[in-house]
């Protein structure tokens, strides 16, 4: 006997398309109008502050930094999708949900001026710090979502991953261990395109990122991740199913890897130009004319106020004086003796003396 | 030629290619990108996309891969794009890769060339800046080397790539540009397990290696010591003659490195001339790392780091002891 016993799909949604125009059968009926609003000044603010975080970087007033341009509608509509009382897990690109969340710029900005400080999250943001080597932040998430399940929290963990990152062991690993507890793990992975130089189909010969979900036995959708009411949308709906989760946003990296990347030497300008035409910022704000909830007025009032308070945010930030002492007092929950007598000889005999950071 | 280290070690690639054709390079964004530092630069070019493989981003993958290969009668030079993501293909390294050769008493070994830059000193993020020869060292059965300079890079390299054993080949980010030298066009190796004399003294030995040579060399000069200064140029199997023979000589030792001080190279070091020379020494030996502690951000990374008062302050004391 041979039989066909499994078959799969995999979904893919759009609410909102590239000229604005909305499938009204789909849009999620608790957004709101100024929720709406507020998606399409996140963007902004999002966008904004990634372009001074970049001069700062050329300037030499920040480290190597990953900018985001081109995945605010992935970030900006997931993490409006969270409640409050979710908990989110970023890698190192998700500049537009800390911001969305409630994270302080100028904190975010200590960290991309090289500081553990930065690291200091305010609870109420909810979210647990940067995290450089790719996807092990994954099984953290699954182990996150399984005491919430534990402490019956009701609360969902939502962890962001790149196109590159499902390439990883511990992708797979934190998505098994989801669908074999079902736990409350919404996995976003933000398909860009490209992981540094490599193409997405450098990666995995998978027709879509999204059915990797199926093999752990857990649910998955690809959505356009341009379309912010669609990321919404979907992220929405696995919070509400409190199922283990894939949702992949297929969207596009239009600016660097990190600031240390030459994008020219790997991929055309065609390419960028076609993808630049989906713009997420302006898609929504396309959408947002056609409602009248937005008009060019209210643009340049948002622009002025966004500067304003990424200036403010810069100011604090640079505000900041590092204590070389907390290298060596929050190494341990107590400071070991030998530890001490390392401290203690660095700061008598002035070694940090005229040491430039 | 006057090559810097990333020339140095992309003309000995070329070179190591050309001659043995079982050899390929596999790593992330080691091909038409020339890898992130730009030391396969034009490779793939040269010898194609199954000699220079972009893989997927996995380094338990790629290394185990690359044990895989060399089961297989080929000789892989894998890179791993940062030292602190070879942590995700340490359980390929340790449980295998250390292993093969004598757990099949020699019936089936591992050619192999693992690179990846090490250390710190150049403001990169986290996770970007460890220097981890001393896990790779503490197995066993895993040769560990990291030149300090273009000239023994090439030749290391060429080296460790004609050797039937894995090799795990570190190469430091700070020196990759930081100076350029007369390095020969033709190929020629540097022993591996040999430390080099790279300065003799009669008052003191200073043994070091990596980033923190180029240290010691500017604190020698400035404070006009009559120094032995050894660059160890392979961690593991360590040079014992070497340190015993200057130790026996000099009766002071001070050893620099830039990884952690506790539980490193230093205290290896340190303990074997305990062991073996102890009756020698006029005084202490004397260990310089940084401070015992994960490797922090950019910004506090120069507190963390020996810099030259520390390695000074140190060699005082060894001096008037
Ligand atoms: C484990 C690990 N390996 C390699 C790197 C170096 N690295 C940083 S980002 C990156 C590509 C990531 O691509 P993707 O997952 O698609 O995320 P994106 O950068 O596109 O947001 C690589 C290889 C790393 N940070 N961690
Ligand atoms: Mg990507």
């Amino acid at each position: 006997m041979k039989t066909e016993i499994f078959v799969s799909k995999i979904n893919f949604l759009r609410v909102v398309d590239e000229n604005g125009n909305a499938d009204e059968s789909l849009f999620p009926k608790d957004l709101d109008s100024g929720t709406l609003v507020r998606m399409y000044r996140l963007m902004l603010l999002s966008r904004e502050f990634d372009a001074k975080v970049l001069s700062l970087q050329r300037q030499g007033r920040a480290v190597t930094y990953a900018p985001l341009l081109g995945e605010e509608a992935t970030q900006i509509g997931s993490a409006l999708a969270m409640r409050p009382s979710d908990i989110f897990v970023p890698s190192f690109r998700q500049h537009g949900v800390f911001i969305a969340r409630g994270m302080p710029m100028d904190i975010m900005l200590v960290y991309w001026r090289g500081y553990e400080e930065g690291n200091i999250i305010p609870k109420e943001v909810n979210g647990t710090p940067i995290i450089v080597p790719v996807s092990t932040q994954l099984p953290h998430a699954a182990g996150m979502a399984f005491a919430q399940l534990y402490n019956k929290t009701g609360a969902s963990v939502l962890v962001y991953v790149g196109d590159g990152g499902t390439s990883e062991g511990d992708f797979y690993e934190a998505i098994n261990f989801a669908g074999v507890w079902r736990l409350p793990l919404i996995v976003i992975i933000e398909n860009n395109q490209w992981a540094i130089s490599e193409p997405r189909s450098r990666q995995t010969a998978s027709q879509t990122l999204a059915q990797k979900a199926v093999a752990a036995g857990i649910d998955s959708i690809q959505v356009d991740g341009n379309d912010v009411i669609a990321v919404y949308s979907a992220t929405r709906d696995a919070i509400l199913s409190g199922k283990p989760t894939v949702i992949e946003c297929i969207t596009y990296r239009m600016g660097l890897h990190t600031t240390s990347d030459d994008p020219t030497k790997y991929r055309t300008d065609s390419e960028l130009e076609a993808w630049k035409q989906k713009d997420p910022i302006s898609r929504m704000k396309k959408y947002l004319e056609s409602k009248n909830l937005w008009n060019e007025e209210m643009e340049k009032k948002a622009a002025a106020e966004d500067a304003a308070l990424i200036d403010n945010a810069v100011e604090t930030a640079e505000k900041f004086k590092p204590n070389p002492r907390s290298i060596y007092e929050h190494v341990y929950s107590y400071m070991p003796e030998t530890l001490k007598e390392e401290l203690d000889e660095a700061e008598a005999n002035n070694f940090w003396q005229g040491v430039t950071e | 030629m006057m090559a810097n280290m990333v020339t140095a070690i992309n003309n000995a690639l070329e070179q190591i290619m050309t001659e043995n054709e079982k050899i390929v390079l596999l790593g992330e964004d080691i091909g038409i990108d020339g890898g992130v530092f730009r030391v396969t630069e034009g490779l793939i070019n040269k010898f194609g996309e199954r000699r220079v493989i972009d893989t997927p981003l996995a380094e338990s993958g790629i290394i185990g891969a690359s044990i895989g290969m060399a089961l297989s009668g080929m000789h892989p030079i894998p890179e791993i794009q940062f030292a602190g993501f070879m942590f995700l293909g340490f359980g390929q390294l340790i449980n295998h890769a250390s292993r093969f050769r004598s757990r099949t008493r020699s019936t089936m070994s591992l050619p192999m060339v693992v690179r990846t830059p090490v250390s710190g000193g150049v403001r990169t993020l986290e996770h970007h800046s460890d220097s981890p020869e001393a896990y790779y060292s503490h197995i066993g059965g895993l040769i560990v080397v990291e030149p300090s300079n273009p000239y023994d890079a090439k030749g290391l390299l060429i080296k460790a790539s004609r050797m039937n054993d894995p090799v795990i080949f570190l190469e430091p980010t700070k020196l990759y540009r930081l100076f350029k030298q007369e390095v020969p066009e033709e190929m020629y190796e540097i022993p591996i397990g040999k430390a080099n004399l790279i300065r003799e003294g009669e008052d003191l030995t200073i043994i070091t290696y990596g980033t923190m040579l180029h240290e010691v060399t500017s604190v020698v000069k400035k404070k006009n010591l009559n120094a032995d200064v050894i660059d160890l140029r392979t961690i593991n199997p360590i040079d014992e003659a070497a340190i015993l023979k200057s130790v026996r000589k000099t009766g002071r030792v001070a050893i620099v490195h830039e990884a952690s001080l506790s539980f490193g190279v230093g205290a290896e070091i340190a303990a074997r001339i305990a062991d073996k020379a102890i009756f020698d020494l006029k005084a202490p030996i004397v260990r310089v790392g940084s401070a015992s502690l994960p490797y922090p951000f950019p910004g506090y990374e120069n507190y963390h780091i020996p810099n030259e008062a520390k390695i000074s302050k140190a060699i005082d004391r060894l001096m008037t002891s």
